[in-house]
């Protein structure tokens, strides 16, 4: 379970978070959305200790994130821009976790392991010495979910995973994801805007903005929530209480 | 503000940002000779790092190596012939590539290959989050991107600076013996004769210090690259210059600790 208690974070003048409340709860999905530049980024980063909060309290399975190294092993992510080693091959990229560090493997179980979570993942065994460079976005993406779930994490997060995809390519990387967090058992969340994702993800939908949860709830509640802010955010209508211009 | 206060103003400031980035820059030399001392070590990177610095920089320490010894002997030549001290030219070559060119030329030709690539590397590595993507695979960046690289160059250039100086003298005795009419023999005894241990010692310890100047430079600035193109070209540049300059001023203060009378 991850607990967030009032997190509060500020760029110099700028408070980007303003007293974050969130609990997800073990074993759940949970999606935040918000509109560019409402934090959510900045959030994720805050529990992952890439980013220090200002204030407020960040809980993992109900312990305090001080021991970072134990803290993080039990996390996987999937970045943006997929965020994989230029100078590495993918399966060195997939397996990374695993040919360093206190999860080291045997160099030949942990390339046994990488072409086992490329093939979940959709890729064949030769992509595998290929570099970042020479795939197309959607397999980086790709590659990046293995290395993601490569050690068998307990929580993954995903930011923004569909981004810079085709539709189709979104559809496959939204389904492969659900699949992933339903089979694996792990708690997951993702930051997104778009809302095919949170259908396909999410069991629970939350909303930032203006630096605090909006909207907490089930997905099942998204649609037929009374909050204007949550409504004028999942039509896509420029008229509403948020403001088009920011 | 007044307009008269301007100008202090900007003194000020800049006066404030200087002394800013010199405490960042030795915090984070500090910080990187505390990882130096701490597992894990990553041996794979090392060995990259070192053959990126040390191998691929070979042939353009090399080439500015012999064409300054070159350079070197004729213009001790023909400044000696004013006062009938031609001869000198052999220790004159060897003491000044080893003390002084070869190291601080060696260092300024690894300062633009090297501190540029790895500001560049790193820098382009922050901005897409690959930083950011260590961190989340336990993997501290101090020890996996700066460690490795520090030690390489700290290893490396000492080694480029010895290789420089032999190719150095070897231009010099190109040129003295193939345009200026010394014999052989004599140039390479005179060459030998006037040499001393500390005198290639020096120029070591100097290549040494400035590895560790050009490689903290670039993973200092990469780390700290802004955002986008720009961010690491930016970047990219203060490496460079910041290296450079740093190379020079500390060639300075070695010098005067090594041979002030």
């Amino acid at each position: 379970m991850i607990t967030l208690r009032d997190v509060h974070k500020s760029f110099g003048p700028k408070a980007v978070l303003r007293g974050v409340d969130l609990t997800l709860p073990k074993g759940q999905s949970m999606v935040i959305i918000g509109g560019s530049g409402t934090g959510k980024s900045v959030l994720l980063k805050c529990i992952l200790g890439l980013i220090k909060p200002d204030s407020g309290m960040i809980e993992v399975s109900g312990a305090a994130a001080q021991d970072r190294d134990a803290f993080l092993a039990q996390f996987g992510m999937l970045f943006q821009g997929g965020a994989l080693f230029d100078s590495l091959p993918v399966w060195q990229n997939v397996a990374f976790r695993l040919l360093r560090g206190s999860l080291k493997r045997p160099k030949e179980e942990a390339r046994a392991i990488a072409l086992e979570k490329l093939r979940r993942v959709g890729l064949s065994a030769e992509v595998a010495d290929l570099f970042p460079a020479e795939l197309s976005g959607g397999m980086q993406k790709r590659v990046g979910l293995a290395r993601a779930i490569a050690a068998e994490p307990d929580i993954i997060f995903f930011d923004e995973p569909t981004t810079g995809l085709d539709p189709i390519m979104s559809g496959v990387i939204n389904d492969l994801i659900r699949e992933i967090v339903v089979e694996m058992g792990a708690t997951a969340m993702t930051i997104t805007h778009d809302m095919r994702s949170v259908r396909a993800i999410a069991d629970q939908v939350a909303m930032l903005h203006d630096g605090k949860i909006r909207w907490c709830g089930p997905i099942a509640e998204m649609d037929h929530s009374d909050d204007a802010y949550l409504s004028q955010f999942i039509t896509g209508s420029a008229i509403g209480p948020i403001e088009s211009v920011r | 503000m007044p307009a008269l206060a301007l100008p202090f103003t900007l003194i000020g400031r800049t006066t404030l940002a200087i002394l800013a980035t010199i405490g960042q820059v030795t915090l984070f030399a500090l910080s990187t000779l505390s990882h130096l001392l701490r597992p894990p070590f990553y041996f794979r990177e090392f060995l990259s790092a070192l053959m990126n610095i040390g191998w691929y920089s070979l042939p353009v320490v090399g080439l500015t190596a012999f064409f300054t010894g070159g350079a070197l002997a004729l213009q001790i030549y023909s400044g000696g012939a004013r006062f009938n001290a031609e001869a000198v030219v052999p220790s004159i070559v060897a003491i000044g590539m080893v003390r002084e060119l070869g190291p601080v030329l060696g260092g300024l030709m690894v300062a633009a290959r090297v501190a540029s690539s790895i500001a560049a590397e790193i820098g382009t590595m922050k901005v897409t989050e690959q930083i950011d993507a260590l961190v989340t695979l336990s993997t501290h960046p101090m020890k996996y991107l700066t460690v490795p690289r520090v030690l390489a160059a700290t290893l490396a250039v000492p080694v480029l600076v010895a290789i420089g100086d032999i190719i150095g003298i070897m231009g010099g005795f190109v040129i003295g013996t193939g345009r200026l009419g010394f014999n052989e023999s004599v140039y390479l005894q005179n060459t030998v004769d006037f040499l001393e241990p500390w005198d290639i010692g020096s120029g070591l310890v100097k290549g040494a210090v400035f590895g560790f100047i050009v490689a903290t430079m670039g993973c200092y600035y990469g780390m700290s690259s802004g955002r986008g193109a720009q961010g690491v070209g930016r970047a990219t540049k203060s490496a460079v210059v910041a290296a450079s300059v740093l190379i020079l001023a500390a060639n300075y203060i070695l010098t005067e600790a090594f041979f002030s009378a």
